[in-house]
Order: C-alpha cells, then structure tokens, then sequence
C-alpha cells in the first residue's frame, strides 16, 4: 500500500468518525459541520476533475454550485407553498424529494457547464479564468435582481427535503446522505481518473501538442470534464441549500468559486483526496480561528502563501510525496 | 513505381520576411525512406510541420492517401495515418515511459469516452504500449518517469508512440539527435526495417545514417529544395557541396 493510499483512508475515515463520536456526545452542531464539511468536498471533487486532471483553472464554479442550490431552493419552495412552477404548456409541480432535486441540480449544471465550457475552453491561461469568472458572476446578477425567488435575499425552505427511508432532519442521517454521496462520487472519479478518459485529459493538461498527435481532440476531453465537473459541483449545491434549508445569491458569487478552489488548493491539486483533505482542514480552522480572531481569513490567506509557495502538492502532496503515476 | 502516399505541391510558408517553406513539391512513395537534409534553419521542421497539420500553409497543397488533407488539422491528419515524431520531444511528461505508449495506442484504438475501468488494466492497449517499447529498446525503461528519461532515450519513445499509431506513413525529425553512435546505429537497423511497414520521410543530420538509408535524399536550403536524388547523386551533386556537404566538411 503506498503512504497516499494510507492517507486516503484516514482521510476517508475523518469525516464519519467526527460525525460518530459527536452522535455519541450529543453534539449536533459538530455533526452539521461535518455535513458541511462532506458537501463542500464534494464541491472540490467537481472542481478536481476539471482543474487538477483537466488543468482547467475555472474560476466559475460558483455558477454551478448555485444552480445546484436553486435547483433545491425553487422546486421545494413551489412544493411548500403548493403552486406549481408552470402550467402551460404542461404542468410542472414543485417537489420535496431530495432525489428528484438532485436530478434537476445534475441536469441542470451539466448543461449550464456545455454551454459555458463550449465557450470558455476556446480560450487558454487567464483569459479561461476570466471568462469563466464572468460566466459565474453573470448568474450571481441575475439571482440577485430575479425578485421571484427572494432576489437579494435568497429563499427560506422551512422542512428538509425528504429521502426514502430516513429522516433528513436528524443531523446524523443527513450527514449520511451527503457522505454516502461523497464517497460515491470519489469511488468514481477515482475510477475515471485511471479510466482511458483520465489518461487522455490528464495527457493533454501535460502536453496538448502530444495528444494531438496520437490522433485525439483536446477540446472535446476538456468540454467533457467540464461537464461532469460542473454536474458534481452542481449536486454539491443541491445538497449545500438542504444542509442550510436556504439559497441565496451568494452560491454564486466569486467568493464561492474561490473557496471551492482553496479547499483543491490546500488539500492538493489533482490528488483524489485533496478536496476532502482541503474542506476538512478549511472548516476546521473556520471555526478554531475564526472564534479567536474576525480576521481568521488573513490566516487563511497566509496558509494558503505558505502552500502554494513552498508545498506544491498541498496537504497531500507533503504528507505523501509526488503522486504515483503508474500502477 | 505505385502512386506516391505522401506528395507535397509547390508549398510555401513565410514567417513575416523569412520565407521559410519556398515552392517545395516532393514525394514519397511505399516502402522508401526518403531523406530531408539541408542547415540549420533550412525550414526542415516547419515543413514537418506543414506535413502533420500543426502549421497551416500560405500556399500549395499536402496530398496523402489519394486525399487532398491540406484544410485538415492535426487530429484528423494524425488518424487518417500520419505518425509524426518531434525534434523536441513531445511527451506527456510526468507519465511513465508506457502509459505514453499506451497513450498511443488509445489514440489509434479512439474509444477514449470510457470511464471506468482501469486502463493500464486494458491487456489490448498495454500490450501494444509495451510491444512498441520492446522494438525501439525501452522495454526495461516502461515504469520509469517520462521526465527522467535521458534525451536519447526520449527521442526513442517519440518513436515508439509514433509505431503504436500503426500510421502510414512516419514524418521524423532528427529521430538520431542525442542517440550517440551506438544508438545511432541502433535505431539506423530499426529504420532500415520499418520502411517496409511505412515510408519514412526522414529528417536527419546524422549523415552516417541517412547515406546508409535513404532511397532518395532531398536537400533543403533556405526553404528550396535544390536538389532530389539517390545518395550517390547527392554526393557527387556540385551544388549541394558548395550549399551544403562542403560546409559541413569545413566544419
Ligand atoms: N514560428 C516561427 N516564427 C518565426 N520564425 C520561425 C518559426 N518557426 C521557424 N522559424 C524560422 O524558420 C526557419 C526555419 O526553421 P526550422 O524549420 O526550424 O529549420 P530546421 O528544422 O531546418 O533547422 C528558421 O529561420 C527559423 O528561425
Ligand atoms: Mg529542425
């Protein structure tokens, strides 16, 4: 067993054993943070795929992670106060099942994340990051002056949406969910980042010339990515407005698209674990500093100096070592 | 003689006041190798570059396999049978010698939009990857890091991934640089042979080899081709020894 499969497990094992022991303490608020801690990991997975095999520094995946919340926001707040989302030319009811929502959320970011991909990935470098900032900072705007759905002020769901079998209001059970669904989606990733796909996008993140060459189209490797990114991201917002029972226009705002990128960064970039590593440690000081100290972001900042200067390959990468490509 | 696969029709390329590529036609045909010698800076790599679509011509036209290719790009030059190796290496460095091998051999197979099983596990792809290690003589290189490879060493691994193409045709250029001479003479046996799988269009300043291979030998200097003939004529040719062999003779 290599030391990064070692540390995957023990990072794989952080979050539910958090979530127990404070079950067993009576500790709710640890286990919601745990949840968010799960969901927000989830989030960097999504933004992994693009950036750390694909390379694809998307500043934009706010836009996705919004969605995903609006998804939730708008079908469950048309289901509580019983009025359908349209009528004509068919009648669409909103709903409270977390399955449905998390289909809408997955469908709908997965589109959104074509379409902006087929645009954005013509462009490289800076220009990429700035196009994808204005993609998510366009649907930030739009939230904010759409007073149908709170506008500014977002949109209060009052019950949890429902999941056959459990009961989502009970903290534990809901931080089942979102960790069962993390580990799904890191089980795949995973497999797809050993997959003939991942060989093909990470080999064009190294050298696109080369991929060419053997007779396959970067663009499309990348626009393919991009959307299983965005739709991984996407569900993570879904899951993110249940958590708070509440969306708001702030899902979509740059400061998101940072964060999820902090938790890759911090955790290590392209590493499968990295964002959960990253999210784990990022709520984790949020609220060790951020009860020491209002400014704890500048702590943030400078940790984040620290990585990037002098630890490369993030939390993951100094415990364990340059990645083992081959196996 | 059976129709040319490769032929090349009055190309031109400038680079703003550098005419790089000056109304070059040549040919090349089933079973030859056909080298391209010329200075520094004749234009040898851009005109590869025309060849394997990653430089668009000003004028002229790049026919291959009876097909007029010269709006396509590189992808669909490459699948269609063109096997390009680089001058510098062009490889995904941080992967072992053999996944970029078996890079090659996903490229050639195209069913690159599957995602789940393991494809260092796929025994089609990394047998091929691996069979074409073991011809150029990096079989025992396969798990080493790309980027730790000796600079010989790379230039054979261009080769190899250009072999799990299966191509047509082979465009190298300057395969021999940094081989030294054993691996020179080495690699001199392996083209000897492969002609007869493809054609090579060969670009080489290793002379030893490229009198020792080529059927024809064309000579490019500044962007012209001043003379096309068998090895024999290219030496006795007074014009290429004034342009060209006398120079290096100098040297
Ligand atoms: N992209 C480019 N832009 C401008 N000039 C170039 C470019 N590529 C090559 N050249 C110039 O074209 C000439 C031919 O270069 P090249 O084809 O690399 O020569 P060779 O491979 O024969 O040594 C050289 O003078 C080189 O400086
Ligand atoms: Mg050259």
């Amino acid at each position: 067993m290599t030391r990064e499969t070692l540390l995957n497990i023990v990072l794989f094992a952080i979050l539910p054993t958090t979530a127990l022991v404070a079950f067993a303490l009576d500790e709710p608020f640890i286990i919601t943070l745990a949840t968010k801690a799960a969901i927000l990991a989830l989030a960097g997975v999504g933004l992994n795929i693009a950036l750390g095999l694909g390379g694809l520094v998307s500043f934009g995946h706010a836009a996705f992670f919004g969605l995903g919340g609006y998804a939730m926001g708008i079908l469950a707040s048309h289901a509580q106060s019983y009025t359908p989302l349209m009528e004509t030319p068919f009648l669409i009811e909103g709903t409270k099942s977390m399955l449905v929502i998390w289909g809408v959320a997955i469908v709908a970011s997965a589109l959104a994340a074509l379409a902006i991909g087929a645009l954005s990935l013509r462009t490289t470098g800076v220009y990429f990051i700035m196009i994808t900032l204005a993609f998510g900072q366009m649907l930030y705007y739009f939230a904010i002056s759409w007073p149908a759905y709170g506008g500014e002020d977002g949109l209060s769901i009052y019950v949890r949406n429902d999941f056959p079998g459990l009961n989502t209001l009970d903290p534990i059970q809901f931080f089942a969910i979102a960790f069962g669904i993390l580990a799904i989606v890191l089980f795949g990733a995973g497999r797809l980042a050993k997959a003939r796909f991942g060989l093909a996008l990470s080999a064009a993140r190294q050298n696109a010339e080369r991929v060419e060459t053997v007779g396959l189209t970067p663009f499309r490797l990348r626009l393919v990515a991009f959307v299983i990114s965005g739709a991984v991201t996407g569900l993570a917002g879904a899951l993110f407005a249940d958590l708070n029972r509440f969306v708001s226009p702030t899902m979509f705002s740059w400061h998101t698209s940072g964060e999820i990128m902090v938790f890759v960064i911090l955790g290590g970039v392209g590493r499968l674990f990295g964002p959960v590593a990253g999210a784990a440690l990022y709520i984790l000081l949020e609220h060790t500093l951020g009860g020491l100290s209002e400014f704890w972001h500048v702590y943030l900042g400078l940790l984040l100096l620290l990585v990037v200067l002098f630890a490369r390959g993030g939390l993951i990468g100094t415990i364990a070592g340059r990645e083992v490509a081959h196996d | 003689m059976t129709d040319p696969l490769l032929k090349l029709s009055h190309l031109n390329k400038s680079f703003g006041a550098l005419k790089a590529t000056d109304d070059v036609s040549l040919t090349l045909v089933r079973g030859e190798i056909h080298a391209l010698i010329g200075p520094n800076g004749a234009g040898k790599s851009t005109l590869i570059k025309q060849i394997a679509g990653g430089l668009r011509s000003d004028s002229g036209t790049v026919e291959f396999a009876g097909r007029d290719v010269t709006h396509l790009g590189t992808v669909p030059r490459a699948r269609a049978g063109l096997g390009r190796t680089f001058q510098i290496s062009s490889l995904a460095m941080e992967y072992t010698v053999l996944q970029n091998t078996v890079l090659g051999a996903l490229g050639h197979d195209g069913g690159v939009m599957r995602f789940f099983r393991p494809v260092m596990k796929d025994r089609a792809l990394v047998d091929r990857g691996m069979a074409a290690l073991e011809r150029v003589g990096l079989a025992d290189q396969a798990a080493k890091r790309t980027a730790d490879l000796s600079h010989g060493q790379r230039r054979l691994l261009e080769v190899a991934v250009a072999l799990t193409l299966e191509p047509k045709v082979f465009l190298m250029d300057e395969p021999m640089a940094g081989l030294g001479a054993s691996g020179s003479k080495r690699l001199t046996g392996f083209l000897d042979a492969l002609r007869a799988q493809a054609p090579i269009l060969l670009v080489e300043h290793d002379m030893d080899a490229v009198f020792a291979l080529a059927d024809r030998i064309s000579v490019l200097v500044y962007g012209q081709v001043i003379a096309t003939g068998t090895a024999d004529e290219i030496k006795r040719d007074p014009t290429v020894r004034e342009a060209y062999l006398g120079a290096e003779d100098a040297v």
